[in-house]
């Protein structure tokens, strides 16, 4: 439902290295994006379901990224673990004026952080 | 169609006409059973879960009512047959039914036996109210619902039925006293020590256990008030179970002049003797003078019995078995073979006992094979004693490895003995029968198991194991793991092609290689291989791409549970000063380290740095990174030598600092863990080294290599016994460049070191017998010459963020820029 999509500009594209990733505070989630070798961007939630890794750590491909605690993989596209765990959080992403922007559900944010509109300003 | 008949519903007469229609018996019989229970058919064996509640009873069904149906069979279940006419071969049922036969096969197992004791049965309601046998799911269900609502009950028998019974009772909260006739428990399996021992660990549970203890008499006139003693004791109760043994149930089969005598007499095929249309099978039967009360037998002979039903195999015979148990009775673990106690005056026992933890092993063992095993408490030998007691394997001449599983190389435990519940992967929790499922789901290479569970991705020291169990449980058809010999999961070739390939082709960095080698496609999974290995061989001209990296190699120190990092500044040969000590104590104050520790290593450990922090505390330490994280060369750990150590015949603290000066923060395949120790007493762990010196009287040093401490414990083979220090440094040089350049990913020298042999290594490297040794030497030296302590990138990061936080970040006052559709 991109009708309740709030986006938030996160940080420059520049700043995140080709091949790697950085978590980014989104709303009240932390979100792990990732710059693939092809320049595309990957958004998926930061902490692994399975022990709390930091996903932004992991190494990935064009594919999957891998936690690094335990090394657990985790489709990229679609964050569905390829190791029997639960999956990630996907978010929308994309990059507008060399800025990277991440989506998140509204519906989620007011659930998450009810009543904290004055730093998400959920309308 | 010939008609097939077949007198009991248990588990051995389902399992007979299983074996039966497996031999195409459904096109060749009408199939008619009866069975006394109303049900199905279902495990006996799990009736005691059901008892605890640790299964319900839908779980222990082994073939529902419609599978008779899908069958063609009709069972004809709560109806008892109770005469056999073997001349007008018709067998008649208590419902006034006849029916007629062309084959018999009687299964009508077992029933309780319950000894002569007054006031068990009630004169009008058969047993007293109150007084159960344990054989059938209506009498669990019966001794359930009494259980629920009285406090104390008697259980008498202490064999294995009674100890279940008595274990599962205690769920519903009655006290239970259990109550046996002979001296020791479970005195039918288990020599008397073994069953004290067994009784010390169920009285444990809160059972209270009674030996030697004849019970005369119920006492209650409506309802069970006590029981009464042979020697005069009353217990007082108000449920009693009787759980004193089976006998077979032979009362149709002797009423209809079958030969009958413990049991019905059943011939090598399972025939009835004199009978050419009647079998038998199961606990019925007596077969060469044996009967069994076990489940394993009853398969063989089921088989035997369907082989010749159906004529599949006319020469198929049934020779007996050797029974063998293994079980879980009350909460503890049993297991027994064979004889309990020594027979002859030169028969071998072996004997362990520690009745404080509840654990005894024994073997009896007779012209070198084994004839008796018994196991209690820790059952973790029964896979080879099985083996060795059904097949007479040859036994090792330690006879204590029998019971234990020493230090050192054991004989490899075989994939088929291990239980399903086995855990294989102790790192990742992964169990055989995980193993065996992922297979039998249709993978069916090494990798790809591993893959599938993470077996074996933790230390890796259970892969072999692995590897074992997937080949026996895909039965021979294991596909060649193509990438098992591949140096990374991603590129497809071995270590020496792929270094060809990439020298030929000049490819100096991760991408370039899945470019030029893999089609493009990059693999997460390869990517630290190829860092260590491009590192290794470009040196200076390697082209770093930092995703590449693991987390550890990126930030150069090593990831924790919680996402911080530890610390580990070089401490060469583990020496340091008061000034390194004291900055040390700064820093874990000034960043409030969690903890402070020392290594295996000799060095000092500061964890629960946080990652943002690494830049700073690396330049509050002044210290070089002491690649604590890496699989690189990690530390020299030395002993104090001969410098003030009064045995110490070499300087090993001098010659520690300075290999440790020269091969600081090598890449390697694997850690390169290393010591020095200034005499044979191996004050510095040297001989489980990845290479270990030695000093040795004369001024000579041992050189070990292959040695490991770890999830694997291995002592280094001798490579080289030397005259000076240097020569020590050449040799080590020679060895860890060799050990870089042709070990796979992630194979310690443990490994390698047996793979390649140390004949072969003293060959190549101290004999030099293929003019390997220069250009060894000189490469090293180019490695050693390209090395930079990688914390000086604290001043300055190799790329934006290097040090930011991964973890959850506390939510910042940001601005949405959008909101609303943008599609």
């Amino acid at each position: 439902m991109t009708a309740n999509l709030v986006e938030y500009r996160v940080g420059a594209v520049a700043e995140l290295p080709v091949g790697e990733a950085r978590a980014y505070a989104v709303g009240a989630d932390t979100v792990a994006v990732f710059r693939l070798r092809d320049g595309s961007l990957r958004a998926v939630s930061a902490i692994c379901p399975h022990a709390g890794g930091p996903i932004a750590d992991g190494i990935a491909d064009a594919e999957v990224v891998i936690c690094p605690l335990h090394q657990h993989a985790f489709d990229l596209a679609t964050g569905c673990s390829q190791t029997g765990q639960p999956p990630l959080t996907v978010y929308p992403v994309r990059v507008d004026e060399g800025e990277l922007v991440v989506g998140v559900p509204a519906a989620a944010i007011s659930n998450l952080v009810p009543g904290a509109g004055s730093t998400t300003g959920v309308a | 169609m010939e008609r097939l008949v077949v007198i009991g519903n248990g588990m051995a007469g389902a399992r007979a006409v299983e074996e039966i229609l497996e031999r195409g018996g459904r096109d060749r019989f009408t199939i008619t059973m009866f069975g006394e229970e109303p049900y199905g058919n279902y495990n006996r064996i799990l009736l005691s879960n059901v008892l605890s509640g640790v299964e319900d009873e839908a779980g222990i069904f082994l073939n529902s009512l419609p599978w008779y149906e899908e069958n063609g069979i009709a069972l004809r279940a709560g109806v008892r047959v109770e005469r056999i006419d073997r001349f007008a071969r018709v067998v008649r049922a208590d419902d006034g039914s006849i029916t007629p036969y062309d084959t018999l096969v009687i299964a009508t197992g077992s029933r309780p036996y319950v000894p002569p004791i007054e006031g068990m049965h009630h004169p009008r309601r058969g047993y007293h109210q109150g007084v159960f046998t344990f054989r059938t799911i209506d009498d669990t269900r019966a001794m359930i619902r009494y259980a629920r609502d009285h406090e104390r009950v008697v259980v008498i028998g202490g064999g294995l039925l009674g100890l279940e019974a008595a274990r599962g009772l205690q769920q519903y909260g009655v006290q239970v006293t259990l109550l046996h006739s002979a001296a020791t428990l479970m005195n039918a399996q288990l020599d008397a020590q073994a069953g004290t021992i067994l009784r010390r660990s169920v009285e444990h549970l809160g059972i209270t256990v009674e030996v030697g203890a004849r019970t005369a008499a119920v006492v209650g006139k409506d309802r069970v008030e006590g029981v009464r003693l042979a020697d005069g004791r009353a217990i007082p109760c108000d449920m009693v179970v009787v759980a004193a043994g089976i006998r077979p149930n032979v009362e149709v089969a002797a009423l209809s002049g079958l030969p009958v005598e413990r049991a019905i007499l059943v011939d090598d095929h399972m025939r009835v003797l004199d009978e050419p249309h009647i079998y038998a099978v199961g606990e019925c039967v007596q077969h060469r003078g044996q009967t069994y009360g076990l489940v394993a037998p009853l398969w063989e002979q089921a088989k035997v019995l369907a082989d010749q039903v159906t004529g599949r195999d006319r020469t198929a015979a049934y020779h007996g078995s050797r029974t063998a148990t293994k079980l879980k009775v009350a909460g503890v673990d049993v297991a027994a073979m064979g004889l309990t106690t020594p027979e002859h005056d030169d028969d071998e026992f072996v004997v362990f006992a520690e009745p404080r933890r509840g654990v005894y092993k024994s073997v009896i063992i007779r012209d070198d094979r084994l004839i008796g095993a018994t196991l209690l408490g820790d059952v973790s030998k029964v896979g080879f004693l099985m083996q060795a007691f059904d097949r007479g394997l040859p036994l090792p001449e330690e006879r204590v490895r029998l019971l234990f599983d020493l230090g050192g190389p054991a004989a490899e435990e075989s994939a088929a003995e291990l239980d399903d519940g086995a855990q294989v992967c102790n790192c990742n929790g992964v169990s055989k029968g995980a193993l065996v499922s992922t297979v039998h789901s249709g993978v069916k290479t090494l990798g790809g198991v591993m893959d599938a569970t993470r077996a074996g991705k933790g230390c890796g020291s259970c892969k072999s194991l692995v590897a074992q169990i997937v080949e026996w449980a895909a039965g021979g058809a294991v596909e060649e793991d193509p990438s098992a010999t591949w140096y990374v999961p991603g590129v497809p070739m071995d270590k020496p092609a792929l270094m060809a390939a990439i020298r030929a082709k000049g490819l100096k960095s991760v991408s370039a290689v899945f470019d030029a080698l893999a089609g493009g496609r990059e693999d997460a999974k390869s990517k630290m291989g190829l860092v260590s290995l491009l590192r290794m061989m470009w040196g200076e001209e390697y082209q770093d791409e930092r995703g590449a990296r693991f987390i550890n190699d990126r930030v150069h120190a090593n990831i924790q549970r919680d996402g911080t990092f530890s610390v580990v500044p070089q401490m060469k040969g583990g020496v340091t000063t008061p000034a390194q000590l004291r900055r040390i104590a700064d820093v874990a104050d000034k960043y409030q380290v969690p903890m402070v520790k020392l290594t295996g290593g000799q060095r000092i450990d500061l964890l629960g740095i946080r990652k943002e922090d690494l830049p700073k505390v690396w330049a509050d330490l002044d210290m070089p990174s002491g690649y604590a994280y890496g699989k690189s060369m990690r530390t020299v750990k030395t002993c104090v030598g001969s410098e003030f150590c009064r045995f110490g015949v070499g300087d090993s603290t001098a010659l520690g600092i300075a290999i440790e000066s020269r091969f600081q923060g090598l890449e390697s395949p694997g850690k390169m863990k290393l010591a020095v120790t200034g005499c044979p007493r191996n004050c510095a762990e040297a001989y489980v080294k990845d290479l270990g010196v030695v000093a040795v009287d004369g001024g000579r040093w041992e050189i070990y290599v292959g040695g490991a401490a770890g999830a694997h414990v291995r002592k280094g083979d001798l490579l080289a016994t030397v005259d000076s220090p240097d020569e020590v440094i050449t040799l080590t040089g020679r060895f860890l460049q060799y050990y870089r350049e042709n070990a796979n990913w992630l194979e310690r020298t443990y490994s390698f070191v047996p793979r390649v042999g140390i004949g072969r290594l003293r060959a190549l490297l101290v004999d030099d017998s293929e003019g390997l040794a220069t250009g060894l030497e000189e490469r090293m030296t180019a490695a050693v010459a390209a090395y930079k302590d990688p914390w000086k990138e604290g001043a300055d990061p190799a790329t934006p963020g290097q040090f930011r936080t991964a973890l959850p970040l506390l939510p910042l006052p940001r601005v949405p820029v959008r909101e609303g559709g943008q599609a």
